[in-house]
């Protein structure tokens, strides 16, 4: 269609169309939840070069860890992903374990069975609530942040805090669930049932919400294998790979679950992934709480666990065992080893180098969000602004652990 | 057993070959190490289609001091292994994966940026979670874990892009 003459004059003299434009967003975008710049290269909206910045919120997780005791290293892992810190203390407590060749008690498994997945719940609802919130579904983040809540009642009812849980150790955990745990959970699921329907309702089949969502953000098979993508990003792309399936720890070879896949691998399928997995951690959530047996929740090998109080105050064995743990740390054997779970972003892995001394010489957590961050690239070129947004969001990156 | 197919296969590369705790862990030397990660992604028998994570460790005192540790995973045949590569102190460098794996890309960017360790033929090797005038390499024992940094000029991002790699 040709311009009016007064239009393309002006064109003709700045000549936009052919401009480049540089754009820095970020690093505190009021539409991107995490503090993250992206250095853009524009033609008019659409996206030529995405450099994406990260490292804003590094914090020195892998130095600090050094530092200190493998036990003190525990509260480092809960800021790591703080949407679904029980994860990671369990993630990291199974990797020391596996140094020391700790068989942790059947009790103990299913309850970090439970927690994970109550954790992987909330890390999902945080997701999708804020990913639809930016696209204007404020309902449902409002919605969504309110099922969190219900389930943080949850974590906080076994582990005594919300986010800041340190709550696994190296041979067990420091608080079994409570006798009323069963009544909370039926309580927390009759209400997120509730709210995951009325949010299915809203954005599964809204128009606008599909618009914004549907093929966007792609990313093929062999260049999300390429790019290390795992969880729900390799498995919007019709890979099944799913920790808990492939390599199962804990006790999920004992449960009965689906590893939902998308065909895709756009931002569309990356939600209704995500949007099954909370069914299917439900699914796990139920069996596990019919099987749990009773018995302990720790080992019982005081190199590892610290005795009962009653033996710290009244024995001299049981305050030196206790002053030992504390001062020196518990000593794991020489050696190194790998162990991933499933987090709710992908394979969160811990690396554990041990000199036999009572402090880690080494700790390497692989972030899940990291590896999708490094595709964010791929996925962006030649797409608009406003799609950074959606994309940015079904990746789901958490600053604590892409930054460390 | 995939650590006997590897002695078999790697004869002349491998400089150990374990199996411990259950991992699968093979040393090569950083001269032979681009042919063998590049068989172990492209032959049926070991088919390591995801580099899952790229590390080193510090071994300070001990020669050679650095170790790169890349950990490999196959989505087909869901098994796992560990390969380390052993790089010396003052001449640190391994070739880059990049062309085998993109994930490589942001991996050796970090470990450079942590270590100081060189990835040859890496296309845009710069720091990537520290800033660019950070000094030194802090996951480096030698590295004390209360260094302060000199205070930085504030730079317009407009008008100084950041500098091209290296």
């Amino acid at each position: 269609m040709a311009l009016p003459a007064r239009w393309a004059k002006k064109i003709e003299a700045s000549d936009p169309a052919d401009e480049i434009m540089e754009l820095q967003m970020g690093p505190s975008h009021p539409a991107s939840h995490g503090t993250i710049k992206f250095n853009l290269k524009l033609d008019g909206e659409r996206i030529m070069d995405c450099d994406v910045e990260i490292g804003y919120l590094h914090r020195a997780f892998e130095k600090m860890t050094e530092q200190g005791t493998w036990t003190q290293a525990i509260p480092y892992t809960d800021r790591l992903n703080y949407a679904s810190p029980c994860i990671n203390n369990v993630a990291f407590a199974l990797a020391v374990e596996k140094l020391c060749g700790i068989e942790v008690p059947d009790r103990c498994k299913y309850v970090r069975t439970i927690m994970s997945e109550v954790s992987r719940i909330t890390d999902h609802l945080t997701c999708l609530g804020m990913a639809s919130g930016e696209v204007g579904a404020q309902t449902v983040m409002f919605y969504m942040l309110e099922a969190r809540e219900l389930l943080y009642d949850l974590v906080e009812a076994v582990t005594g805090a919300r986010l800041t849980v340190s709550w696994c150790r190296v041979g067990g955990i420091t608080r079994d669930l409570p006798d009323d745990f069963g009544e909370r959970i039926k309580v927390a699921f009759r209400n997120l049932d509730a709210v995951l329907e009325d949010c299915d309702k809203l954005l599964t089949r809204n128009r606008v919400f599909i618009d914004r969502m549907n093929g966007i953000g792609a990313i093929s098979r062999e260049d999300a294998i390429s790019y290390g993508l795992t969880g729900p990003l390799l498995r919007a792309t019709g890979v099944a790979y799913d920790v808990r399936k492939a390599d199962p720890y804990l006790v999920y070879d004992r449960m009965d679950f689906d590893v939902p896949t998308g065909e895709q691998g756009d931002n569309y399928d990356r939600f209704n992934v995500r949007f099954q997995e909370m069914y299917q951690s439900k699914r796990i959530i139920e069996q596990a709480m019919r099987q749990i047996p009773p018995g302990p929740v720790c080992i019982d090998d005081y190199r590892y666990i610290l005795p009962p109080k009653e033996r710290v105050y009244n024995s001299i064995e049981g305050l030196m065992n206790h002053f030992k743990i504390i001062m020196e740390g518990i000593k794991v054997p020489a050696g190194e080893t790998y162990h991933a779970v499933e987090g709710a972003n992908g394979e969160l892995g811990f690396y554990v180098v041990s000199d036999g001394s009572g402090r880690p010489y080494r700790v390497r957590v692989r972030p899940p969000c990291f590896f999708g961050m490094a595709a964010l690239n791929k996925m962006l070129i030649g797409r608009m602004i406003a799609d950074i947004i959606t994309t940015f969001g079904m990746i789901n990156m958490i600053g604590g652990e892409c930054d460390r | 057993m995939l650590i006997d197919t590897l002695k078999q296969r790697f004869t002349a590369e491998l400089i150990a070959a374990e199996s411990s705790l259950g991992d699968q862990v093979i040393t090569v030397s950083r001269e032979a190490a681009p042919g063998v990660l590049r068989a172990l992604r492209d032959e049926p028998d070991f088919d390591f289609n995801v580099l899952i994570d790229l590390t080193a460790v510090d071994w300070l005192g001990r020669e050679p001091r650095f170790e790169v540790v890349y950990q490999l995973k196959s989505l087909a045949r869901n098994h796992r292994l560990r390969v380390k590569v052993p790089v010396p102190g003052d001449d640190a460098w391994v070739a880059s994966a990049v062309e085998l794996w993109n994930s490589a890309d942001w991996l050796e960017r970090e470990c450079y940026d942590m270590f100081g360790i060189d990835f040859r033929g890496h296309p845009d090797l710069r720091r990537i979670l520290l800033y660019d005038s950070f000094v030194g390499h802090p996951l480096r024992k030698d590295y004390p874990v209360d260094r302060r940094q000199p205070i930085v000029e504030e730079v317009d991002p407009v008008a100084t892009p950041r500098p091209p790699s290296r």
